[in-house]
């Protein structure tokens, strides 16, 4: 099996073939020769270089691959070439198995509105609207009133919702279709316009299906994925909370009828617009395996990459609909790297710790360790958690649980974002639409005072526990036969300094070993393991024993403590001087007296002109321009007595 | 893990809730408090204003800089903190900082001149105190890093410290000829002598608009040549460093200094030739307890063995001869992973105690075991029975162990230190590499009382043989006198000032500071030896 995939899909498609005996072929860019998925394949080929444009959207460079390796099949995992017909063409073309639907499958649902007419025809509910050629003003209006306000104006030739209007009554919709019009035509240089029915604080409710060769097509339930943000999910879950036994039947029944009328195979999915009245709308099919996959083999117990080779294998279906499996509920969240106060903004950095401890009901689905490098090549998304329970509470606790529990330090990410969604009322309540975070105007909440306080701690100690480890009498760490002054080290978290001082108890003037006060407040090393740079320390800081995760990458300090990954700076003990000196500045090199100066104020001067002469220590010491340019300032005249570090004059250089 | 038989522990009869165990207690606080208030007195400089006035130049004070200098976390022995403290001339302290810490990961003899104080001044008692950090520097084999800033000879007392003042140079260089470098880190002034201190060191750091160092400042110039000259161009930083010569490396500023200071250690790449053990047990005992334990009355006698409980590790102690000349404990255990063989006095020295002790010393010689005394002697026991026992030629046989080992000793004063016991238990005179005293400490050639009465008989007796009659009331007063000036001399405050030792301790800190030495000493290789002066049978 060879998988024209990177990162986590990757991994979750080695780990279904190894369990079923399947020898795996990974294919990488330049970019991602380290990465794990390439080390836990059996066999990796280089590709091409980082952009996806030259490697992993390369049908030639793939399909070689498969040949030297003797591959029999590809997974294309999702994105990239996952719903390319003509790669999945050329797949088979070569005489190998492409694990995902026909080409013709994945071109009829490429076409989204022919697909639209596709699958409104097979009795699937489409968003109603109107885009006819007739552009008048009753037209509209009686198109408008049969869709039901309120509807969007939208330009037909358009995107990106320009010239998109929402009207909510018949009385504005004269001014709106003006000047809807007017902005279609100078936007797109055409002004004709489509309606469509606006649906309100709108869930995204899709259903997984699975179809085989033999005409068989099932749904294998929902997954709500309301939670967005710039159009892209970020945490899905199923059962939704939105559906009942009722909705969920017809929904289903709706997402196998679509299927059906394209003869749908393998692992695909219908999405569709819930309305807050129950009334769904069909959007789309992704002819893949999705990014949520894991919550459906949550909840049903399948699993399906092995039923995508099953079915591509060209067996049946093992199960009709009426056994499809459900229990509980479970989520996913997705983690990125990404900046959610400066909008969304993907962060590229090393990850300098990677870390989710074992937990009951949690499933990582990780394309990352500690030292991946995150580039700008490819979409940020470093892992998936999922989690499962007996009811949604249970999974969402279990979530929260998971994401606390997560060290991900070197690179911003959007952990704390989705603590702060899953902590919100609303969300606890299932009260979930597409606009939910704006809606709700969602920030993550900075780390209290004292947390910040005790990775303070903990990486002083961490630090100190190493440093003592190595020298002479670790015991006798910061001993004093006469003390004087405690040892303190100066943090920089963001922009703010924090000092802490640390020594002997100062009243007792006793050194106790293992024991030290910081702060003012008592603190003690229970336990550390692993190295230097890397590792964990129990303490109890100020009547509180915690664990913490640090590590210690140059000056920087990343420390994991009761849910808050926090990252600060070490300061130098010895910080270098710098001399500030303006650009083209000329210094006196040591205390002296000006003997002879060669220009004045506005000369064009020459780099390695000499400028003037400073006698110092008996001796003539020449200063040269050091650039070409004008002489911009000048600072002395002869006889001028001057200090060392003096600036002397200034060259302006163009 | 090796089936080595391990010492066993000591067993305990402490009762911390007895009368003379609180009663300890109470005067070893009253004790430590005068030692703090000692120590606070000389750790305060030459007072407010002149450390205003050192600080407002940007500069720092000297223990500051030996912080800045030391490892982050490392420790610092200090060594002579209160030299020459209430003695008349002598500023607490005498102007210079020193002791052993961790530099770069290696174990430095740090100096540091106190400008504060007489401007760094050199006086005799400085003079004494510096001689000794370099006897340690010298013995241990240690890196020395001198943090100058000193304005020479105390000139009015020029006369005690002038000639013997070239002493230190002499030690300088030879310690670099035997391959022990000194860092010499010149924050300020050093003028004339001082100014061969940089000029004998094997590097040299000058703080830029700091650092001064000439042979002779301008207005000795001028009066020697009439040639007029500033600082800077006679001997400035800048000027060393980029002209004379007489500077390596040129500092930004004195936190720039320290971290040169701090990398030229990093590249001698020092290597000790037996590593820090690092397998430590801490004693079963508490080392709280000693303060309750050792007395303050030297006629009270305490158990050693109840001591070294509180020192060693696991309060672990393999006793020798355990049953012969029992005033003299001997015996091997380990501080802080070290091998140490112990001698410590419980009472007076008889002639068994000593040949034991001889004895040990040997072994312990020829096991290469450093060896750790711990004194509470009177002297050698008197009386007609023992002198002809031979309790001369016997003590004699401990002095001459004592004094031709090689092993390093380190004695902790514990009690008291009487008679030839002090020269037999490793004296100052003896050269323990490190010796320091609790705060209970009495010291001298014998009790006040006693040399008082001796004094009186002797009186008594040149009277009758003159046949004169007595003057009773001189004779008490001077009695009375000469206890109480025994006893002021006895105490320990004034043995440290005259640098009879290292330092008082907190009894508590025995362990780390004997550990300290112990660690320090094993910067030069640690050989016994098997020959001896005479003994006699």
């Amino acid at each position: 099996m060879l998988i024209a995939n990177r990162g986590e899909i990757a991994r979750r498609i080695q780990r279904t073939c190894r369990e079923m005996g399947i020898e795996t072929v990974a294919v990488f860019s330049d970019a991602d020769a380290e990465m794990p998925f390439v080390r836990e394949a059996d066999r990796a080929i280089r590709i091409g270089p980082a952009p996806s444009r030259e490697s992993y959207l390369k049908v030639e460079a793939i399909l070689d691959a498969a040949k030297r390796t003797g591959a029999d099949a590809i997974h294309p995992g999702y994105g990239f070439l996952a719903e390319n017909a003509d790669f999945a063409r050329a797949v088979k073309d070569a005489g190998l198995i492409f694990v995902g639907p026909t080409p013709e499958a994945i071109d009829a649902m490429g076409r989204k509105r022919e697909a639209k007419a596709l699958v409104a025809e097979a009795g699937v509910p489409v968003v109603p609207g109107y885009a006819g050629s007739e552009q008048d003003a009753d037209t509209l209006g009686a198109e408008a009133a049969k869709i039901g306000y309120p509807v969007l104006l939208k330009a037909s030739a358009g995107g990106g919702g320009k010239g998109m209007k929402r009207v909510d009554s018949a009385e504005g919709l004269a001014d709106a279709i003006e000047s809807a019009k007017r902005e279609a035509k100078s936007g797109f240089g055409d002004d004709t316009l489509i309606l469509e029915k606006y649906v309100e604080r709108p869930r995204h409710v899709e259903i997984q299906i699975f179809g085989d060769a033999h005409g068989n097509v099932v749904h294998l339930h929902e997954r709500e994925c309301s939670i967005q943000r710039r159009h892209q999910k970020i945490l899905e879950e199923s059962p939704s909370p939105a559906l009942d036994a009722e909705l969920r039947a017809r929904m289903g029944e709706a997402a196998v009828a679509a299927g059906k009328a394209i003869g749908y195979q393998n692992a695909g999915t219908v999405e569709f617009i819930l309305a807050e009245d129950g009334a769904f709308y069909f959007l789309e099919v992704n002819t893949r395996l999705q990014v949520e996959h894991p919550v459906t083999e949550a909840i049903t117990g399948l699993d399906l990459v092995r039923l995508q080779l099953r079915v591509a294998a060209g067996h049946a279906l093992p199960f009709t609909q009426s056994a499809v499996p459900r229990h509980g509920a479970a989520l996913e969240a997705r983690v990125y790297a990404e900046d959610p106060a400066s909008g969304h903004l993907p962060q590229t950095g090393v990850i300098r710790d990677w870390f989710l401890p074992e937990l009951a009901g949690v499933r990582v689905d990780a394309g990352v360790e500690t030292g991946t490098s995150v580039g700008v090549h490819y979409d940020p998304m470093l892992a998936k958690i999922i989690t499962s329970g007996v009811d949604r509470e249970e999974a969402r606790v279990r979530m929260v649980h998971a994401l606390r529990a997560l060290s991900v330090q070197g690179l911003v990410t959007n952990r704390e974002l989705l603590l702060a969604i899953l902590e919100h009322p609303a969300y606890v309540q299932g009260a979930l639409h597409t606009h939910f975070l704006d809606h709700h105007a969602i920030a993550a909440a900075p780390p209290s005072e004292a947390s910040m306080r005790r990775a303070l701690v903990a990486a002083l100690l961490f630090d100190r526990h190493h440093r003592v480890e190595r020298a002479d009498l670790p015991r006798l760490a910061g001993f004093r036969n006469n003390p004087f002054s405690p040892q303190s080290v100066t943090y920089r978290v963001g922009d703010a300094e924090h000092a802490l001082s640390y020594g002997d108890a100062p009243l007792l003037f006793r050194h106790i070993a293992g024991s030290v006060t910081v702060d003012g407040a008592h603190a003690r090393v229970l336990e550390v393991s692993g190295s230097d740079a890397h590792g964990t320390i129990r303490l109890e800081f100020d009547g509180e024993i915690f664990l913490a995760r640090v590590t210690a990458y140059e000056d920087r300090r990343f420390v994991h403590q009761l849910g808050d990954s926090l990252a600060f700076r070490v300061l130098p003990r010895f910080p270098r001087k710098e001399i500030e000196r303006p650009a083209g500045a000329c210094i006196a090199p040591m205390p002296g007296t000006v003997v002879r100066v060669d220009v004045a104020v506005g000369d064009e001067v020459n780099a390695g002109q000499r400028l003037l002469v400073l006698e110092a220590m008996k001796m003539e010491h020449t200063l040269n321009a050091p650039s070409d340019g004008k002489v911009e300032s000048l600072a002395v005249v002869v006889g001028d007595q001057v200090e060392a570090d003096a600036i002397l004059a200034v060259i302006a250089s163009d | 893990m090796s089936d080595v038989q391990r010492y066993p522990v000591l067993p305990t009869q402490v009762d911390a809730r007895s009368e003379s165990f609180g009663a300890n207690h109470q005067q070893a606080k009253t004790a430590l408090a005068a030692l703090h208030a000692a120590l606070d007195e000389a750790k305060a400089g030459g007072g407010e204003k002149y450390v205003e006035r050192h600080r407002s130049r940007g500069k720092l004070l000297p223990r500051e800089r030996i912080e800045g200098l030391l490892d982050r976390d490392s420790y610092f022995l200090e060594i002579g903190a209160l030299t020459g403290y209430r003695m008349k001339g002598e500023p607490p302290g005498t102007a210079v900082v020193g002791g052993v810490g961790l530099v770069s990961g290696v174990e430095c003899l740090v100096v540091a001149s106190e400008a504060t104080m007489k401007g760094g001044a050199v006086t005799p008692m400085s003079l004494e105190k510096t001689g000794r950090l370099a006897e340690i520097a010298e013995e241990n084999h240690l890196v020395g890093v001198s943090l100058i800033e000193s304005a020479g000879a105390d000139l009015p007392n020029q006369d005690q410290i002038f000639v013997r003042g070239g002493g230190g140079f002499r030690s300088l260089t030879q310690r670099s000829k035997n391959r022990i470098p000194t860092v010499c880190l010149v924050f300020g002034s050093s003028t004339a002598g001082g100014a061969y201190l940089p000029g004998m060191s094997d590097y040299v750091v000058m703080v830029k608009n700091q650092a001064q160092v000439y042979l002779a400042g301008p207005p000795l110039v001028k009066m020697a040549t009439g040639e007029d000259s500033e600082h800077e161009e006679l001997g400035g930083a800048r000027m060393h460093s980029s002209v004379s010569g007489v500077s390596d490396y040129l500092a930004e500023d004195e936190l720039d200094a320290l971290r040169l200071g701090r990398e030229i250690v990093a590249h001698l790449d020092w290597r000790k030739e037996v590593p820090t053990p690092r397998e430590v047990e801490e004693p079963v005992h508490d080392p709280e307890e000693l303060l309750g334990i050792a007395t303050h009355d030297v006629r009270i006698p305490f158990d050693q063995r109840e001591v070294i409980a509180r020192i060693v590790d696991g309060s672990r102690f393999s006793e020798f001869k355990p049953l012969y000349g029992s005033t003299l404990v001997c015996g091997w255990a380990h501080i802080h992973g070290f091998p140490v063989g112990i001698l410590a006095n419980n009472g007076t020295l008889f002639s068994e105690s000593a040949n034991k002790g001889a004895q040990f010393i040997q072994l312990c010689n020829h096991s290469h075991t450093p060896l750790l005394f711990l004194q509470n002697t009177t002297g050698f026991m008197v009386g007609k029975k023992y002198e002809q026992e031979g309790i001369i030629k016997n003590g004699a046989k401990l002095i001459n162990a004592v004094s031709n080992s090689t092993v390093p000793a380190i004695t902790i004063m514990t009690g008291s230190s009487y008679g030839a016991g002090n020269y037999g238990m490793a004296g100052r005179a003896f050269h323990p590499r490190f010796l320091f005293t609790w705060p209970n400490h009495h010291i001298a050639v014998m009790g006040g009382k006693q040399l008082a009465g001796v004094l009186d008989i002797i009186q008594r007796q040149s009277a009758s043989k003159k046949g004169i009659e007595v003057d009773e009331q001189k004779l008490g007063v001077m009695k009375a006198m000469t206890e109480q000036m025994i006893e002021k001399q006895s105490t320990a405050l004034y043995a440290t000032a005259r640098l009879w030792d290292d330092g008082i301790i907190d009894p508590r800190d025995t362990r780390a500071v004997v550990a300290i030495s112990l660690s320090a000493a094993y910067n030069a290789p640690v050989v016994g030896t098997t020959s001896w002066g005479t003994f006699r049978h």
